[in-house]
């Protein structure tokens, strides 16, 4: 007979001394683990749900302009930094991390339409309604220490006056050139005090405009004629044209895939377009109940997030027809300006309010260092969501947010109109002749032409 | 020339032995892949392709990786017993075994003589720690196995039927005279439970914080014990049974009844699961393997019959009588009949042998047999009292810390009861395959016949109602013209299903297209005009 049982001491299987850790013994057969898939299902449920628990997207308002705030440009070279105009002349420079002013550019006597930063980040240009460029040295040192004064003024190194108010301004990367927009595009060289080029197409103003990030003598810029057109430098004349049915109020480039861009429209949506094939969008963005007053990039490439005059704030996929987020509170009026912040984790809206506000990029995302154990399990918890959020019961929690009245109700109005108009077309077709009325997709139907 | 030939056969061999160990590993890796991976080449969407295939590439790495593990971490080695010469393995007797053994293997087996409060009823906890024991005249008491301390020990006064562990060894509940009652490890009631009325048999199903009693009125309760809500309240009516046992696998609750009939339950249905006849005659005990697709059932036309749970058939039928079954964590099956305990092997597809046998004093009446988890122990609750003898190969000779700890310590536990309530499952997620759970349902879509085969099919049909043989009708009835009728008739009523069926390319038969076509040649305004019946 040879016999063997099971036996353990339980010397050998627990800790020596108290300080010692706890011996663990894994044994990963499925026996032991029934109803894993039920567990694993709970568990995705429990994330889900705790996601919208930890929503707290709101991290703090930036006050101290006298005027709603009309522009904002990052400081490339800090990451905490970011330069603010307002509609009373005033420029400020924040550090994001403190909340507070660093210092303040102050000379221009309108509003302040345009900001933009060189890519090294040591000059600002601003332009605004008082027909006037200026350009400013950013102050490098003031960033490093964190005990500075707030509200030291900062004069400007450079004022250029030209013919008519500018609306909007951007820098090239990586080269001295500027494009300004108002009634023409102009292009302007830091030492030089007239523009060094000037583009017209027709006698509308133009309201915004976009360097290329992957190529740097390209721009983009929207008229109010409802047109976004583009610019080569190499070329003496505008290059391409696009005119939809209503005004593109913004423009921002893909800087992942700089063939793209998207444009935030007054007709409550964007639409984002290959520069090779502009007769149609690649993606309509819809959501927003009011037009889409800015929008921007994150670094990354995969997200952008627009401010819209229906006081919210949206986050998209790049390849999303509907927002993954919607930001608001009670206190934020029209949004007029919008930023990503360079290690796209935050998000910075400037509105009418005379705040900018700063808000986290994923809501429910824990700030702060995490430890290991804690990155794990944060992990975790997104691998379940991932794996199960297109489950029915995981789906509506995901996607539930509390909205606003106004915007719960001006959304609903807008479906039933949508939906009225989309039955109306239906009908249409059902009484005419087959093949008489053709359907046009909702990508190309807001685009009236393309101009070459 | 000789030492060439060798390198040459030794360079044979060793690639093979390489492939051997190769072969085992996927062997093993198969049980942590969890089932069959998914099919990307029907797949039309590249993107999707592409990730599903990265994701499957990582499944197998985590099922190698878990498989390695397995082969070389485990500080265990599972139990054995085996003969040697003419000797059969259920002639061993206990004392030779405990003989054999070390000494702390041997404390394990004993035999705890308690005549007055008889007969015993007794339950491990999950991680084979602890037991609780109840006697029927009202002896409670918990008894720590690592240590073999008395915990605590108290007389409840009344009638005791069973008693279950809750989610740790913190608290119990036990089914009194009236009522079950939940004491903590005191002693001290918690809680008395009225709606359950007179219970007879307890079950609890830890993920889903769910305390099952059947009462003699033979309905079914289901109490969440960590809200103190009812879940569900079922009437079985099946008559009075004392039978019940949960399969592990799925969470489903398994009735025996008196009319040989087993079913099975969950808290979301009103009706059974599934009713299946066992037996002629009354089921007398039942025993889910943790594997979920295994049951044992005996019954009182003496029969032990193992049915599997996925096809609902029975595998085996041996003729013995059970009280009480029992399967360890292994597969072994315990009976206990009488004085008696046989334990059964599974040697090989399903066929179970005689392995050891134990024979209590004469006189003594089985009432309960349970293996205890992580051990190769098998403990025994009779009429006169509390015995538990040695049952090599019994049980998982691994433990996993964050599973089920032998040598849990206080915060550890505290630890795990927080993580069980947050994982706490949802009664609705007991179902016959839990496996369903996160998946999508399949579409339904009838598959369609070969031309060929619904033509034999109706040939067939045509022949079989050739075939019938008419009655012989009354006079004036069984006229030939009359007989030859209703075998037509017979034949066009077998013709017909095949004939309305649509035809190889989807249209619907040449009657109905008439219809359908004229109402489609209009335009969608004028569809509503159409004629209502073809003429």
């Amino acid at each position: 007979m040879k016999v063997k049982v099971i036996s353990r001491s339980t010397e050998e299987f627990t800790r020596e001394r108290s300080q010692d850790l706890q011996k663990v013994y894994r044994n990963y057969d499925p026996i032991l683990r029934p109803l894993d898939k039920a567990l694993e299902y709970t568990r995705a449920v429990n994330a889900t749900k705790l996601d919208n628990i930890f929503a707290r997207p709101f991290i703090g308002a930036m006050d101290g302009h006298m005027d709603s705030v009309s522009c904002m440009a990052k400081n490339p070279n800090h990451l905490k930094g970011i330069f603010s105009g307002s509609m009373d002349g005033d420029i400020r420079l924040w550090d994001i991390a403190a909340r507070k002013t660093v210092c303040q550019f102050s000379d221009h006597k309108g509003g302040v339409r345009g900001l933009a930063a060189s890519t090294n980040g040591d000059i600002l240009v601003s332009c605004g309604t008082d027909c006037t460029v200026r350009l400013w040295k950013v102050p490098v040192l003031k960033m490093m220490d964190s005990s500075h004064s707030a509200g030291e003024v900062l004069k400007p190194t450079e004022r250029y006056v030209w013919k008519h108010a500018f609306w909007a301004v951007d820098h090239q990367w990586d080269g001295t050139l500027f494009a300004t927009v108002g009634a023409q595009v102009d292009i302007w060289d830091h030492n030089r005090s007239v523009p060094v080029n000037s583009f017209e197409w027709g006698k509308d103003t133009v309201i915004s405009v976009r360097f290329n990030p992957g190529e740097p003598d390209v721009l983009a810029t929207s008229a109010s004629d409802r047109s976004i057109t583009l610019y080569d430098l190499r070329m003496s004349s505008p290059a391409r044209k696009l005119i939809m049915k209503t005004k593109t109020n913004s423009i921002c480039w893909n800087p992942m895939e700089p063939m793209n861009f998207t444009a935030a429209n007054e007709d409550c949506n964007c639409y984002s377009y290959d520069v090779r094939k502009l007769d149609e969008a690649k993606v309509v963005h819809k959501d927003h109940v009011s037009a889409v007053m800015d929008i921007d990039y994150s670094p990354t490439g995969r997200e952008f997030v627009t401010g819209s005059y229906d006081r919210t704030i949206r986050i998209f996929k790049y390849n999303g027809d509907h927002s993954r987020e919607i930001y608001h509170t009670k206190r934020m009026q029209r949004v007029f300006c919008v930023k990503y912040s360079c290690d796209a984790s935050y998000v910075i809206s400037g509105s009418d309010d005379t705040n900018l506000r700063l808000w986290k990029a994923r809501a429910s995302e824990q700030l702060g260092v995490l430890l290991p154990r804690e990155r794990r399990k944060h992990e975790y918890q997104d691998a379940l969501k991932e794996r199960y959020k297109h489950l029915p019961e995981v789906k509506r929690i995901m996607r539930h947010r509390h909205l606003p009245k106004p915007i719960y109700k001006a959304a609903t109005l807008r479906r039933t109109m949508i939906d009225a108009d989309k039955k109306k077309e239906q009908r249409k077709r059902a009484h005419s002749a087959p093949g008489s009325i053709t359907v046009e997709p909702f990508r190309k139907r807001r685009i009236i032409t393309e101009v070459e | 020339m000789v030492a060439a030939e060798e390198t040459g056969v030794f360079d044979r061999f060793k690639p093979s032995t390489d492939q051997d160990a190769l072969d085992e590993l996927e062997l093993k890796s198969k049980k942590y892949l969890r089932g069959e991976a998914a099919n990307l080449e029907v797949l039309q969407d590249k993107k999707l392709k592409g990730q599903l295939a990265v994701r499957e590439k990582l499944y197998g790495q985590s099922a190698k990786a878990a498989a390695k593990a397995e082969k070389w971490l485990m500080p265990s080695e599972e139990g054995y017993l085996e003969a040697e010469g003419l000797e059969k393995t259920w002639t061993i007797k206990q004392e030779s075994i405990v003989r054999e053994v070390d000494l702390l293997s041997a404390r394990k087996a004993f035999d705890m003589i308690l005549p007055e409060l008889g007969p015993y009823t007794q339950e491990y906890t999950s991680s084979g720690r602890y037991m609780i024991v109840g006697g029927r005249k009202g002896h409670v008491a918990m008894i720590d196995m690592l240590s073999m301390d008395l915990i605590k020990e108290f007389q409840v006064r009344e009638t005791v039927r069973d008693v279950v562990f809750l989610q740790n060894e913190q608290f119990f509940a036990v089914a009194q005279k009236k009522y079950p009652f939940i004491y903590n490890r005191h002693g001290t009631e918690v809680h008395c439970l009225k709606e359950h009325g007179k219970p007879l048999k307890l079950q609890f199903l830890d993920k889903h914080f769910l305390l099952v009693s059947v009462n003699s009125f033979a309905q079914l309760h289901y109490q969440d014990i960590s809200t103190g809500e009812i879940v569900a309240n079922y009437r079985t009516g099946l008559g009075r049974t004392d039978v019940m046992r949960s399969n592990p696998y799925n969470a489903v609750i398994g009735l025996g009844h008196s009319g040989g009939k087993v079913t099975m339950w969950k808290p979301t249905s009103v009706k059974p699961l599934v009713t299946m006849l066992c037996h002629h005659g009354p089921v007398t005990a039942l025993a889910f393997h943790s594997g979920g697709h295994l049951m044992a059932t005996a019954g009182m036309d003496r029969k032990i019959k193992l049915w599997d749970l996925r096809k609902f058939e029975v595998l085996r039928t041996y003729s013995a009588q059970a009280q009480t079954l029992d399967f360890s964590q292994k597969g072994l099956l315990a009976t206990g009949n009488g004085s008696k305990v046989q334990i059964w092997k599974d040697s090989g597809g399903h066929e179970y042998e005689p392995y050891m046998a134990h024979a209590m004093v004469k006189g003594y009446q089985i009432g309960k047999v349970s293996f205890r988890p992580y051990e190769d122990v098998l403990g025994i609750g009779h009429s006169k009292g509390l015995s538990s003898i040695l049952v090599p190969g019994s049980g998982e000779p691994n433990f996993d810390t964050w599973v089920a700890n032998p040598y849990e310590t206080n915060k550890q536990r505290r630890e795990k009861e927080v993580h069980a309530l947050l994982d706490k499952l949802q009664p609705e997620t007991i179902m016959l395959d839990p496996k369903k759970i996160g998946t999508v349902r399949p579409p339904r879509r009838k598959e369609k016949k070969a031309k060929k085969e619904a033509e034999d099919e109706m040939e067939e049909a045509i022949a079989a109602a050739k075939s019938i043989t008419v009655k012989k009708k009354t006079k004036g009835r069984n006229k030939p013209s009359k007989r030859a009728k209703k075998k037509q008739e017979e034949v066009f009523k077998a013709k017909r299903p095949f004939l309305e069926q649509p035809s190889e390319d989807g249209q619907p038969p040449a009657k109905k297209k008439q219809r359908v076509s004229e109402a489609d040649e209009l335009p969608k305004s004028l569809q509503r005009f159409a004629r209502k019946k073809t003429a």
